[in-house]
C-alpha cells in the first residue's frame, strides 16, 4: 500500500516566514526547514514522520501532539556541554546549525535491534520486571539491574559542563495569570480592572493558545485583547515562561526561557522565577485525548488539534489522506482546515448523531461523515496505510476501511489541572463533559484559609471560552474503548502511554491481579510514569482501570499532580551557584596569605582553614609533623579568627552566663579567662571555648568555629523566649576580630620583639588572664590562654588589621623559626594534652561527665542548661562508657571510630561493643600514636587492653591509659 | 555589548556601631548621640553622611564615616550611661557595596527575596543575597548593599553575575 509521507503545503503556515531557509542536522543528515518552524514541524516539512522509538518494545514512533505532553517525538539535542536529552519536538524552535539526534535506538531509527522486543510483547506483560527478576536471588544485583540499567532512561545525561549562564529572580505580584491564551488574557484584563499588580505567564512564544487556529476572527481578538493589556501600567506580560509548580503560601515557580534561541548572547539562557503571588488564575487550557483503538501508537496516527496545528501554524500536512476519528464536534475544524488545505478527508464519528455547526460545516464541505462508526485498526507498521472501519458499539469486526495517511483522533479534552492539584486544589468528575476539573468549593488555600488559586477557561472545563467566537456544539460521547465491546486481541494494541508502551489490556491485568489503587496501578504498569508525565494517558488509563473494577471513574480518582509540569534542567534550578559562585567561601584576613603559603585547605562549616602548610614536596602528613615539631620546641602562629566571639553584656549577665554555661561565669574576676562547657536542655555538650570577663558587667564568650552562629542563636533563644525579663543583651562579634595564637617556648619572646604597651611577663599576665593594649601599633587584646599545652597567647585584633599583624609577627619571629600552623597540628597537640574536641569526643549523645570534665561542673550553682537531664537515672549510669586514652601494642594508629568488642552478640547477631575510638593520630612529640576513646567503665580500666576488630578481619590492640599523653604537669604553659 | 544593570563598587571608609537598647526609654538619647533622627521600624535615617538604621526591636545601627566612628562610639556610651545597654564597634564586621544603575532594582530582585515595590524609600531590609545574609538601603541611583566581610567576595561576585549586560527583568 502505498502512502503519503507528510509535506510542506504550498501556503498558509501562521507562524513560518517562508523566505528564510534554515539548515538543521538530523542524525547526521543535512535537512532544511523553515523559520519559525519548530522541530516536529520542520521534520514534518522534510518527509520524516519517524521520530523516536518507544521505550519498553522500541516501537516505531512519530509525533503526537504539538504541544508540552508529547509523549514521542522526543530528541538530543545540542553537542557538547550544551547537549539535552529528551527535548520536545513540538516544543522547541528550530534553530539554523542545529543537531537532533534519535534516542532510544540502536543502531539507528530507521533499523533499531530493540525492536525485537515488540515482537515478544506477549511475554512482557505489565508487571513482568517484577514477577521475572526475583529469582535467583543473587541474579538481581549481579544480572538483571545491570542490564535493566544500562537499557533504562531514554536520552542520554549530558557528559561535559554546561557553558551557559542561568539565573534566578524573585518577583510579587497581585495576581498572576498562567496562560496566555484567550481565558488567560480575558482573566488578565479582569484582575487588572481591580488595579492590583497582574502577571501573565505564557510558557511559549506565541500568545493566544488554540484560539486563533480554532476560531475563525481568532487572531484579531487576541491582538485587541494584548494590545489593552500592553497599554495598561499595572500588567505585565511574559512569554516564553512556564509555570512549573505551585506551593504553598502562593508561591509559584516558573521558568523563563530567555536565550534557548541564541545560547552566545552572553545572557542568562534560563531564569527561573520565584513568584510570590497573592492569587493565581489557571489558565493552563485542556489537554486533547487520544482514543484507544488497535494500533493507535503507528506513526501518523496524531491527535486532531495537533494536526490543525500543524496546517495552521506551520503548513505542513502530515499526509495527503486524513481520517478523522472523533466522538465530539471539536474534531470537525481539523476536517474543515485539511480539507481547506487541500487534503483528501474523511470523518468517523463514534456517536450517534452529530448535528452542530461544525459538523453540518463539514457535511456541507461535502466531507464524508461515518456515524455510529469506530476504528477497528490500524493499518501500516511504520506509518499509516488505511484504517479498518467497524460499529463503534460492537466487538469489532470489520465493516469497511479507508485508505490513509493519518489519522486525526479526538477523545475529547481533559483540563490541565496540575497547578491547580500541585498545592492541594481538589478536583470534581464532570460527567456530561467526561473529565475532571477543578472543584471551586476546593480550591487551594492560602495563609488566611481563603481559596488562592482560582481556575478559568479550559483549564477550569470550559471548553468553549472564546465567548461570540464560539458555534453551538453537541455533547462529546465518552469512548474509553473502541469499539466499546472490543475483544482481549485488539485491546492488546490499543496503548495509553504511547512512551512507555501501556496499553489497556495491561491496566486490565493490573485490576484482575489486585491492584484496586490508581496510585499502584500506574507503579505497576508504569501508565503515566513517562517523560509526559501521564498528560496523554492519565485520564484514559483511570477510565480503564475503572471500567475493570467496575466502579465509577471519580472512585478510581487520578494520581497526584507533581510539579513541575514540564521538566526543568538542573542548570535552571542551581542557576547562578556553580563554580565560584557555589557556595558562599567564608575568608579571614588572612585567608590569601595562607593561600599563597601554601596552605592545604581544610572546609569547616563554609569557611577554609589551612590544614597545613606543606613546603617542598611534604604530605600532609609530614607537614602537619613538622609544624607540631616547630611549636612544641620553638614558635607558631594558629589564624583562629573563625572562632565564635560573643559580647554578653548587662545587669543580669553573669547569672545568665551561670545559665549558659555548667561553670560558674558570675565569679569570673574582671581581667581574667575562664574554659566553660555549654549543654543542651537535654544534657548533652554542645560547646566549650573560653570565656573572658570584660567589665564588670561584659563577658567575651569565645564558641567553637561551628558554633559561632548557632550558640550565638542558642543564647538569643533563651533570652527571648524564657528570660525575656533579665537584662541581658548579646552581639555576635566573630567577624569584627581576626585572631592569631602565637604559641611555643618562644612565643613570648616573639611577641615582646614587637613594640607595644602590653607586658607579656608571666607577672604581669599570668595563665588565663588578659590584657589590652597596643601591638605593633595595633589596638588588640591578648588572652593567656592555650589549646597546644604550650606557652600560647591568643590575640584578638581589630579584622582589617589582622594580616599586618599576622606578618609582623612571622617578620619578628623568623629568626627563631616561627611557623605558621594548620587545624590539624592544632589538634594533634590538643589530643597529647588529652583536650577534647566538640564533635570529635562529642556526637550529640555525650555529658561532660562521660569525659571527665566534672571539675568543670559547678557544684554550687542552683541550675545550668541541662542540669536536671544529667540527674536522671540514664545519665547517671556507671556503665557510661568513660574517656581514656589509648595506646597502640603494635605501634600503628588505631583508625578513628573503631569499634572495641565485648563478649558475645546483641540480638541482631553483632558483636557486642564496649568502645569506640574518638580521636586518633600519630604523635609526632612523642613519636608513638596516642587516641582516646569511649569505653565502659574506662576510667577504672587502666592497663587492660581492648581489641580493635579491623574489616580486613586483623585485630588491634589498644591499652587503656590516662588521655594526658604529654606534659601533665603542665610545666610547659609557663614556657 | 550592553550595559551592565548597575555597577558594583566596594565601599570603603565606613564605620559601625552597633547598639541595643530599650528604644522607647533611650531612642532619644542614642539619636541626640548620633546626631540622626530615630528611625521607625525597618527604616533609616540620614543626613547624607550618616545612616541611623533600625535593625531589631531593640537594636539600631549607625553607619558614618571611619574617623567619626571612635568620637560617635564615646558620645553614644556617655548617652547610655546609667541605661541597661550595649554598644559595640562593628566597622570590621561587614563589608558594603554600592549597587548603582538604571536597572539596579534588578539586581537586588535576582539576589533577595524582599519585595522592593513594599520597600519605601527610606527602608532598611535585613535580608540575604542569595546564599549569604545582606542587608540594603537606597541610596541615589541604586542601593547601599551590607554584608559580612568573610563572605564579601562571595556577595560581590553574586552581584556582578547579577548584573551582567542584557539580563534585565523586563519581559523582552
Amino acid at each position: 500500500m502505498s502512502h503519503t509521507p507528510p509535506f510542506r503545503l504550498a501556503r498558509g503556515g501562521r507562524l513560518i516566514d517562508r523566505a528564510f531557509q534554515v539548515p538543521f542536522r538530523f542524525d547526521g543528515r543535512h535537512l532544511r526547514g523553515l523559520q519559525g518552524d519548530s522541530l516536529a514541524s520542520a521534520l514534518l516539512a522534510n518527509g520524516q514522520m519517524l521520530m523516536g522509538r518507544s521505550f519498553k518494545y522500541h516501537r516505531p514512533r512519530g509525533p503526537i501532539a504539538s504541544g508540552a505532553e508529547e509523549p514521542n517525538a522526543l530528541f538530543g539535542l545540542g553537542q557538547g556541554g550544551r547537549f539535552e536529552p529528551n527535548q520536545r519536538a513540538t516544543t522547541t524552535a528550530l534553530l539554523p546549525g542545529m543537531m537532533l539526534r534519535s534516542q532510544n535506538c540502536w543502531p539507528s531509527l530507521d533499523a533499531d535491534i530493540g525492536a525485537v522486543n515488540s515482537w515478544l510483547s506477549p511475554i512482557f506483560p505489565a508487571g513482568f520486571y517484577y514477577k521475572t527478576f526475583i529469582h535467583p536471588r543473587p541474579f538481581w544485583k549481579h544480572v538483571f539491574e545491570p542490564i535493566i540499567r544500562h537499557s533504562a532512561g531514554l536520552g542520554r545525561a549530558p557528559t561535559d559542563p554546561d557553558p551557559d549562564r542561568y539565573e534566578q529572580a524573585y518577583a510579587h505580584v497581585d495576581t498572576v495569570v498562567v496562560g496566555g491564551g484567550i481565558a488567560g488574557l480575558l482573566a488578565a484584563q479582569r484582575a487588572a480592572d481591580q488595579g492590583g499588580s497582574v502577571l501573565v505567564l505564557e510558557q511559549t512564544a506565541i500568545w493566544g493558545g488554540r484560539t486563533p487556529v480554532d476560531h475563525p476572527g481568532g487572531q484579531a481578538r487576541i491582538d485587541d485583547l494584548l494590545a489593552d493589556l500592553r497599554g495598561r501600567g499595572n500588567v505585565t506580560l511574559r512569554r516564553n515562561t512556564m509555570a512549573t509548580g505551585l506551593y504553598d503560601h502562593g508561591y509559584l515557580l516558573a521558568r523563563e526561557a530567555l536565550a534557548d534561541h541564541d545560547p552566545n548572547q552572553g545572557i542568562p539562557r534560563q531564569r527561573l522565577w520565584r513568584i510570590r503571588a497573592g492569587h493565581v488564575v489557571t489558565a493552563t487550557g485542556a489537554l486533547e485525548r487520544p482514543l484507544a483503538f488497535a494500533c493507535n501508537d503507528v506513526p501518523g496516527v496524531m491527535l486532531a488539534s495537533a494536526v490543525r496545528d500543524m496546517i495552521v501554524d506551520y503548513g505542513v500536512a502530515p499526509g495527503q489522506r486524513v481520517v478523522v476519528v472523533t466522538n465530539n464536534d471539536d474534531a470537525y475544524r481539523t476536517a474543515l482546515i485539511a480539507a481547506d488545505a487541500g487534503l483528501e478527508v474523511s470523518v468517523i464519528d463514534a456517536r450517534r448523531t452529530a448535528d452542530g455547526d461544525l459538523p453540518q460545516a463539514a457535511r456541507a464541505r461535502n466531507i464524508p461523515v461515518l456515524m455510529n462508526t469506530g476504528i477497528a485498526k490500524v493499518k501500516g507498521g511504520r506509518h499509516v496505510e488505511g484504517v479498518v472501519l467497524c460499529d463503534a458499539e460492537g466487538e469489532g469486526k470489520a465493516t469497511g476501511g479507508i485508505d490513509c495517511d493519518v489519522v486525526a483522533m479526538s477523545g475529547g479534552w481533559s483540563p490541565v489541572v496540575h497547578l491547580w492539584s500541585h498545592c492541594g486544589g481538589k478536583l470534581t468528575w464532570d460527567e456530561p463533559q467526561a473529565m475532571f476539573r477543578p472543584n471551586p468549593e476546593r480550591p487551594p488555600l492560602g495563609a488566611d484559609g481563603q481559596g488562592n488559586v482560582s481556575a478559568t477557561g479550559a483549564a477550569n472545563g470550559d471548553l468553549r471560552c472564546a465567548g461570540d467566537l464560539e458555534r453551538a456544539e453537541q455533547p462529546t460521547m465518552p469512548v474509553w474503548c473502541m469499539p466499546r465491546n472490543a475483544p482481549y486481541k485488539l485491546r492488546s494494541k490499543m496503548w495509553l502511554d504511547f512512551q512507555n508502551d501501556v496499553k489497556v489490556s495491561d491496566v486490565e491485568l493490573a485490576a484482575r491481579e489486585g491492584y484496586a489503587s490508581v496510585e499502584h496501578t500506574k507503579r505497576y504498569t508504569t501508565l503515566g510514569m513517562a517523560t509526559d508525565q501521564g498528560k496523554v494517558s492519565n485520564i484514559n488509563g483511570l477510565a480503564v482501570l475503572s471500567k475493570a473494577l467496575n466502579q465509577p471513574i471519580p472512585q478510581t480518582g487520578t494520581t497526584t499532580f507533581r510539579p513541575p509540569y514540564t521538566p526543568l534542567t538542573l542548570a535552571t534550578i542551581a542557576a547562578d551557584a556553580r563554580g565560584e559562585a557555589f557556595q558562599p567561601l567564608r575568608k579571614t584576613p588572612m585567608h590569601d596569605w595562607h593561600a599563597r603559603n601554601g596552605a592545604s585547605w581544610e572546609p569547616v562549616g563554609h569557611w577554609r582553614r589551612p590544614y597545613c602548610y606543606p613546603k617542598g614536596g611534604e604530605d600532609r602528613h609530614a607537614a602537619v609533623n613538622r609544624e607540631i615539631l616547630a611549636v612544641r620546641r620553638g614558635v607558631g602562629t594558629l589564624d583562629a579568627s573563625t572562632l565564635g566571639k560573643i559580647l554578653v553584656k548587662g545587669p543580669d549577665a553573669g547569672r545568665f552566663l551561670d545559665m549558659m554555661y555548667t561553670n560558674m561565669m558570675s565569679t569570673l574576676p574582671v581581667g581574667k579567662c575562664r574554659y566553660g562547657l555549654m549543654c543542651s536542655e537535654n544534657g548533652f555538650l554542645m560547646d566549650d571555648g573560653v570565656v573572658v570577663r570584660l567589665t564588670e558587667d561584659s563577658w567575651l564568650c569565645h564558641t567553637t568555629t561551628g558554633g559561632a552562629d548557632r550558640i550565638h542563636g542558642h543564647m538569643e533563644d533563651w533570652l527571648q523566649c524564657e528570660w525575656w525579663d533579665w537584662q541581658v543583651y548579646t552581639a555576635n562579634l566573630t567577624e569584627q576580630y581576626a585572631q592569631i595564637a602565637i604559641a611555643g617556648p618562644k612565643a613570648r619572646e616573639v611577641l615582646e620583639r614587637l613594640p607595644g604597651s602590653i607586658d607579656l611577663s608571666q607577672d604581669a599576665l599570668p595563665f588565663m588572664t588578659w590584657a589590652e593594649g597596643d601591638i605593633a601599633g595595633i589596638p588588640a587584646r591578648v588572652y593567656r590562654i592555650s589549646f597546644s599545652g604550650e606557652l600560647s597567647y591568643e590575640i584578638a585584633v581589630p579584622t582589617s588589621r589582622g594580616l599586618e599583624l599576622w606578618e609582623r609577627l612571622h617578620e619578628a619571629g623568623r629568626d627563631l623559626g616561627i611557623t605558621p600552623y594548620g587545624t590539624e597540628a592544632m589538634h594533634v597537640m590538643r589530643a597529647e594534652k588529652g583536650f577534647i574536641m566538640i564533635g570529635d569526643e562529642t556526637d550529640g549523645t555525650i555529658i561532660p561527665q562521660d569525659l571527665g570534665l566534672g571539675w568543670a561542673i559547678s557544684k554550687k550553682k542552683t541550675d545550668y542548661l541541662g542540669k536536671r537531664a544529667q540527674s536522671r537515672s540514664h545519665m547517671k549510669d556507671r556503665s557510661r562508657w568513660q574517656l581514656v586514652g589509648l595506646e597502640s601494642l603494635d605501634g600503628r594508629v588505631i583508625p578513628d571510630g573503631a569499634y572495641a568488642v565485648d563478649e558475645g552478640v546483641n540480638p541482631n547477631g553483632q558483636r557486642k561493643t564496649q568502645g569506640r575510638v574518638t580521636s586518633s593520630y600519630h604523635s609526632p612529640t612523642l613519636d608513638r600514636p596516642i587516641a582516646m576513646a569511649l569505653v565502659r567503665h574506662g576510667t577504672e580500666r587502666m592497663g587492660q587492653v581492648i581489641e580493635f576488630p579491623m574489616p580486613s578481619g586483623e585485630v588491634l590492640k589498644g591499652r587503656i591509659c590516662d588521655p594526658v599523653f604529654y606534659d601533665k604537669e603542665g610545666a610547659r604553659l609557663n614556657g | 555589548m550592553a550595559e551592565a544593570l548597575a555597577t558594583v563598587t566596594r565601599v570603603d571608609g565606613l564605620g559601625m556601631i552597633s547598639i541595643r537598647a530599650d528604644l522607647a526609654r533611650a531612642g532619644e538619647a542614642i539619636a541626640d548621640a548620633a546626631g540622626l533622627a530615630l528611625p521607625d521600624m525597618t527604616r533609616i535615617t540620614t543626613d547624607g553622611s550618616r545612616w541611623l538604621g533600625w535593625m531589631s526591636p531593640d537594636e539600631l545601627l549607625l553607619i558614618l564615616p571611619a574617623q567619626d566612628h571612635r568620637e560617635a562610639q564615646t558620645a553614644l556610651e556617655q548617652a547610655l550611661a546609667g541605661e541597661h545597654a550595649l554598644v559595640a564597634d562593628v566597622s570590621d564586621l561587614r563589608a558594603v557595596f554600592d549597587v548603582i544603575g538604571p536597572h539596579a532594582d534588578d539586581v537586588i530582585a535576582k539576589l533577595s527575596p524582599a519585595d522592593l515595590a513594599a520597600m519605601p524609600a527610606d527602608g532598611l531590609r535585613r535580608s540575604r543575597a542569595a546564599q549569604t545574609a545582606a542587608g540594603f538601603w537606597r541610596v541615589e541611583g541604586g542601593f547601599r548593599v551590607f554584608g559580612f566581610r568573610s563572605t564579601a567576595d562571595y556577595l560581590h561576585l553574586i552581584l556582578r553575575n547579577a548584573a551582567i549586560p542584557g539580563s534585565q527583568l523586563a519581559p523582552r
